[in-house]
């Protein structure tokens, strides 16, 4: 029977539905990263700025996604705002919301506190050479930050990507949604769920190990540089 | 002859505690002074006040006649005249040593990179490190990044030198090949202010010494008269705590000098 299971994979359009599924969690996965990406870094300074408030809102922020599970802030978009503010919100667009909302304060405490963790006398040395603040800036801080956050910015890029999985639960069909329709139709083929789960695992992995093999890399063509 | 450096009773402290309590040098054209003292009795704190890296709350200082305390924007314009090297190694670890070097002669000062690099192979060479312009800073050792960092700051051909216990975090094997360094530019007629705890080295390299203690100059005087005949007590003490056994011999030797009688 498992000859059949597998099968299912290449009757009709099946394997074209699982990979449009996937595009549709690797679209929301990149907007994602790309909204996270910028507003992390406006986040980031906004956690250093002298302004008590906009640290307070930061530190608000941050805990509020740390304990918040991230399918109840979709249910509570999808669901909520809908509700309370008339707002129609598409699935994608809430997921692509909530998500932002959670990257960006991550991905700004990761380039906070690569910042902090240049030593002091890296900043000293070079005013010491006579610099300007701004020259600072683009030669010695920028280019010791990016090779700090940007192994921890992939790793965090990967986490996006596996938890786009909860937004079939807000009706978005995505790679794992087709999956399981994919086995409803085919419920004859009792071990058709194995096989259609075990291509969406292997369709998440194709797309994480390279990006997680490229943070390692990263990290070894730039270990030993922060001493 | 008019000095280049003129500190005017300066204070400073942190969070309430007086760090500086009214601090006032000269320091002359070609002259090196050593400022020594126990730990936490403001002599690094005078060099950092002086680079601008610290702002101080009272006093002026004096760059050839141009008050360069408190400035607000123009600071890295001082610093191009005044070189420092700290006591961590602060080489830039995501750059080569040569593009250590070249960074603030063709950024800060906007020289040619040709004319830079020449003289900077020159200075490497000169400290034995020729054969080190492409490494990275990490596969340095100690001493090594040290004396990069002497020529790094000599690249910008400042009018002063401030060195901040340079040899402080350096293994004692390394010691010496930065110093030596440090002697020889003393000898080329270097500018220069020196926080060291490497006595012999600050005796060997002084023109002037400054024994500083909790926030003021204790004592001042030419290196041979204040390694041997310290006038103050406190003084002795802090140069009795840098000889061990050797102390012995030396009472013995010197029994018969007044200066000496009362270290014990």
């Amino acid at each position: 029977m498992q000859d059949l299971g597998i099968s299912v994979l290449f009757r009709g359009i099946n394997f074209q539905r699982l990979l449009l599924g996937l595009w549709v969690t690797l679209r929301i996965a990149l907007i994602t990263i790309g909204i996270s990406a910028v507003l992390g870094l406006l986040f980031g300074l906004a956690m250093m700025s002298r302004s008590r408030a906009a640290r307070a809102v930061c530190r608000i922020w941050l805990e509020i996604i740390r304990f918040m599970p991230q399918l109840v802030l979709l249910y509570l978009v999808y669901f909520g705002f809908a509700r309370l503010f008339g707002w129609n919100l598409d699935g994608e667009t809430s997921a692509v919301l909530v998500f932002s909302f959670w990257g960006t304060a991550e991905m700004g405490d990761l380039f906070r506190g690569a910042l902090t963790s240049i030593p002091r006398h890296q900043r000293e040395s070079a005013a010491a050479l006579g610099l300007t603040r701004a020259q600072i800036n683009r030669y010695i801080l920028l280019p010791q930050t990016v090779r700090r956050l940007v192994p921890q910015a992939i790793n965090l890029s990967t986490r996006i990507i596996k938890t786009t999985a909860l937004v079939k639960m807000i009706n978005v069909t995505e790679v794992l949604k087709v999956g399981q329709q994919i086995i409803g139709q085919f419920y004859r083929e009792p071990s058709a769920a194995f096989w259609v789960y075990a291509t969406v695992f292997l369709l998440y992995f194709l797309i994480c190990w390279p990006i997680s093999l490229l943070a390692g890399r990263l990290e070894i063509l730039w270990e030993g540089n922060h001493h | 002859m008019e000095p280049i450096l003129r500190v005017k009773d300066i204070h400073k402290s942190f969070d309430g505690t007086g760090v500086l309590k009214g601090v006032s040098l000269e320091i002359h054209e070609g002259e090196v002074v050593v400022i020594i003292g126990p730990s936490g009795c403001g002599k690094s704190t005078l060099l950092r006040c002086i680079n601008g890296l610290e702002r101080i709350d009272r006093g002026e200082i004096l760059l050839r006649d141009r008050r360069i305390s408190g400035l607000e924007k123009d600071m890295h314009l001082v610093r191009q005249k005044i070189g420092m090297v700290f006591q961590s190694y602060d080489l830039f670890p995501h750059m080569k040593v040569m593009d250590n070097l070249l960074l603030g002669p063709t950024k800060a000062l906007k020289r040619s990179r040709e004319e830079t690099e020449a003289e900077a192979m020159q200075m490497l060479s000169r400290v034995g490190l020729a054969d080190k312009a492409q490494a990275l800073p990490r596969t340095l050792s100690g001493g090594q990044k040290q004396r990069v960092a002497l020529v790094r700051a000599m690249l910008m051909h400042p009018e002063l030198l401030l060195l901040d216990e340079i040899t402080a975090a350096l293994d004692p094997e390394m010691v010496s090949e930065v110093l030596n360094v440090v002697i020889d530019l003393a000898e080329e007629g270097m500018t220069m202010a020196i926080v060291t705890h490497e006595m012999r080295f600050a005796e060997a390299v002084a023109d002037r010494v400054l024994f500083m203690e909790d926030g003021v100059i204790a004592e001042e005087g030419g290196p041979e008269e204040f390694f041997r005949e310290p006038r103050t007590e406190r003084a002795r003490q802090f140069l009795q705590s840098f000889t061990y056994a050797s102390a012995r011999k030396k009472e013995k030797a010197d029994s018969g000098n007044p200066g000496s009688g009362k270290i014990r």
